[in-house]
């Protein structure tokens, strides 16, 4: 009799532990998004509404949900055209953004005179909102690309380069004097120690900054014109589309999720394991 | 016989509002192959003095001489153990030391020989298993280990530890203390470490450094340590010889210089 009480009670609950873990991670965001479009399509289905509830949105944008790639020349494209369009403006603005931050981070970080002389220029400069720039460089470029360009760079150099400069600051004596035994010279101090030992914040900053990125792409886009989501989401708000506006927002939103998810991505695997 | 390092009358004043002079008038020779410990209570300037010789700061008078060569700047001959061991966290453990070998020997060895006496010092510590760990990886008692390993490698002719053992549990600090007794006595280095445990002064050294307190701390007294090499702590825990010189410093650090009590 006593062999059956050691007999495991339950075992079919580890067969399908995997994909318990994944329900687990699946299931809370599908409540959620379930829960949200209920609510939604209950409050807009209301008689006097003025935003469509998610079955309208579906059934009048149906033909931009699912066919993104369509090109019936200028303006009339799907949302990979407008959206590939703002992605390219974003990655010229950025990587001059990424590029100026670093090398200019990694100078204010490793000389006190220039933090000190440098350091409240950025500060007030840096709070400066993205469209504000918008005119200025129009004025300067004279064309809307390089302007939108420049809008982007100029939004997201800030917190690459304090970040960089923090990151650089940060770096503890213990490695300085490392070096300094191994009398490293500039160029390897700078390979070996500075440049790893200040990665987690450099990409801290680079995560923030396309971030900020793609706030300002949409902005500065719906005021320039052109193929791009930002001018998209203006032009379907002055045709009272707006149906089309809330799907070009989910994207936008799904975009600049996975612009985020990237610069992660990329910092662990530069990082290559180290704890960032 | 002029001593092989050689410090004569440091001084170290730290400017300020009231400067504050920390070291003053540290004279010692030490001779080649010697174990030398420097105890104190905290706040004697032991480190200071410690990074002085390092060259990592510049004293304020008087100087260091190794080889008859004055100390400037800091280098492999005088490589350092660092109390947090240092290790960068990027890098794996052999790549640690690998770092100082490439530095020290880059045009002296070849890649293979340069590989080969990153194993053979990691060997020596016993941490040729670990090669491929990262130091978040390894216990703090293996961090120190590497640490001594990647000091090692550069073949200083003074190996400068500071506090090496401080932040190690009491088993662990016995088994690296072991460790670096069996190194000495094979590589026979000239060795200057700075300790506040007065049981690894006497274990480990062939003269103690007796530091007097702060502010313009000096050196109160040297005592030698007349025991026989190779040591064995067991066999210590007897001799009265091993008692004699434990006392001598207690006594120097707990009746004529009391650690000042604001601390």
């Amino acid at each position: 009799m006593t062999d059956i009480s050691l007999k495991p009670a339950l075992v079919w609950p580890r067969v399908p532990a995997l994909l318990q873990a994944i329900a687990w991670r699946v299931l809370p965001p599908l409540v959620t998004i379930a829960l949200i479009l209920l609510v939604w399509e209950l409050i807009c289905r209301q008689p006097g509404s003025t935003l469509p509830p998610p079955s309208v949105v579906i059934d009048t944008s149906w033909e931009l949900i699912v066919d993104p790639f369509y090109d019936r020349g200028g303006l009339d494209k799907g949302l990979f055209w407008h959206l590939a369009a703002s992605l390219e403006r974003v990655l010229y603005g950025y990587a001059l953004s990424a590029a100026v931050g670093i090398a200019l981070g990694v100078l204010i970080g490793q000389s006190t005179l220039a933090t000190r002389g440098l350091d409240p220029v950025f500060q007030v400069l840096r709070t400066v909102p993205p469209l504000a720039w918008l005119p200025l460089s129009l004025a300067a470029f004279r064309a809307s690309d390089p302007s939108a360009i420049f809008v982007i760079f100029i939004t997201s150099v800030w917190p690459v380069l304090i970040n960089t400069s923090v990151g650089v600051r940060a770096i503890p004596q213990d490695y300085r004097n490392v070096a300094k035994v191994l009398r490293l010279n500039s160029l390897e101090y700078f390979v070996k120690i500075l440049v790893p030992a200040a990665l987690p914040y450099i990409f801290t900053g680079l995560r923030i900054g396309v971030g900020l990125s793609w706030l300002a792409i949409v902005a500065a886009e719906m005021l320039i014109g052109g193929v791009g989501i930002g001018f998209f989401i203006w032009d379907a708000w002055n045709s009272s589309l707006i149906s089309d506006i809330i799907v070009a927002l989910i994207y936008v939103g799904l975009v600049g999720f996975c612009l985020d998810r990237l610069i992660a991505f990329a910092g662990r695997l530069i990082a290559r394991g180290a704890p960032l | 016989m002029q001593a092989y390092l050689d410090i004569s009358h440091v001084g170290m004043t730290f400017a300020g509002k009231h400067d504050s002079v920390v070291l003053s008038d540290v004279s010692l020779s030490i001779q080649r192959g010697a174990f030398v410990s420097i105890i104190g209570h905290s706040g004697c300037g032991k480190s200071t003095l410690l990074n002085i010789v390092a060259g990592l700061i510049r004293s304020t008078i008087g100087g260091v001489l190794l080889e008859g060569k004055e100390v400037d700047s800091p280098g492999p001959d005088r490589a350092v153990v660092f109390q947090n061991h240092s290790l960068l966290p990027w890098l794996t453990v052999y790549d640690n030391v690998r770092l100082a070998v490439d530095k020290v020997f880059g045009r002296k060895k070849t890649r293979a020989e340069r590989d080969a006496w990153t194993r053979h010092n990691l060997a020596l510590v016993n941490m040729d298993h670990a090669l491929d760990k990262r130091p978040h990886e390894i216990s703090g008692g293996m961090k120190q280990r590497v640490g001594i390993a990647r000091a090692l490698a550069m073949e200083p002719k003074v190996l400068l530890m500071d506090e090496p053992f401080g932040a190690l549990d009491a088993l662990t600090r016995a088994r690296l203390q072991d460790s670096v007794m069996a190194i000495h006595q094979r590589l026979g280095n000239t060795v200057i470490m700075i300790t506040h445990d007065v049981d690894e002064a006497v274990l480990l050294s062939d003269r103690i450094v007796m530091m007097t307190n702060g502010p313009a701390a000096t050196i109160g007294e040297v005592l030698p340590v007349n025991l026989d090499r190779p040591r064995d702590r067991l066999a210590l825990a007897t001799d009265p010889a091993y008692h004699q010189a434990r006392a001598a410093v207690l006594a120097f650090l707990y009746e004529r210089h009391r650690a000042p009590t604001t601390h």
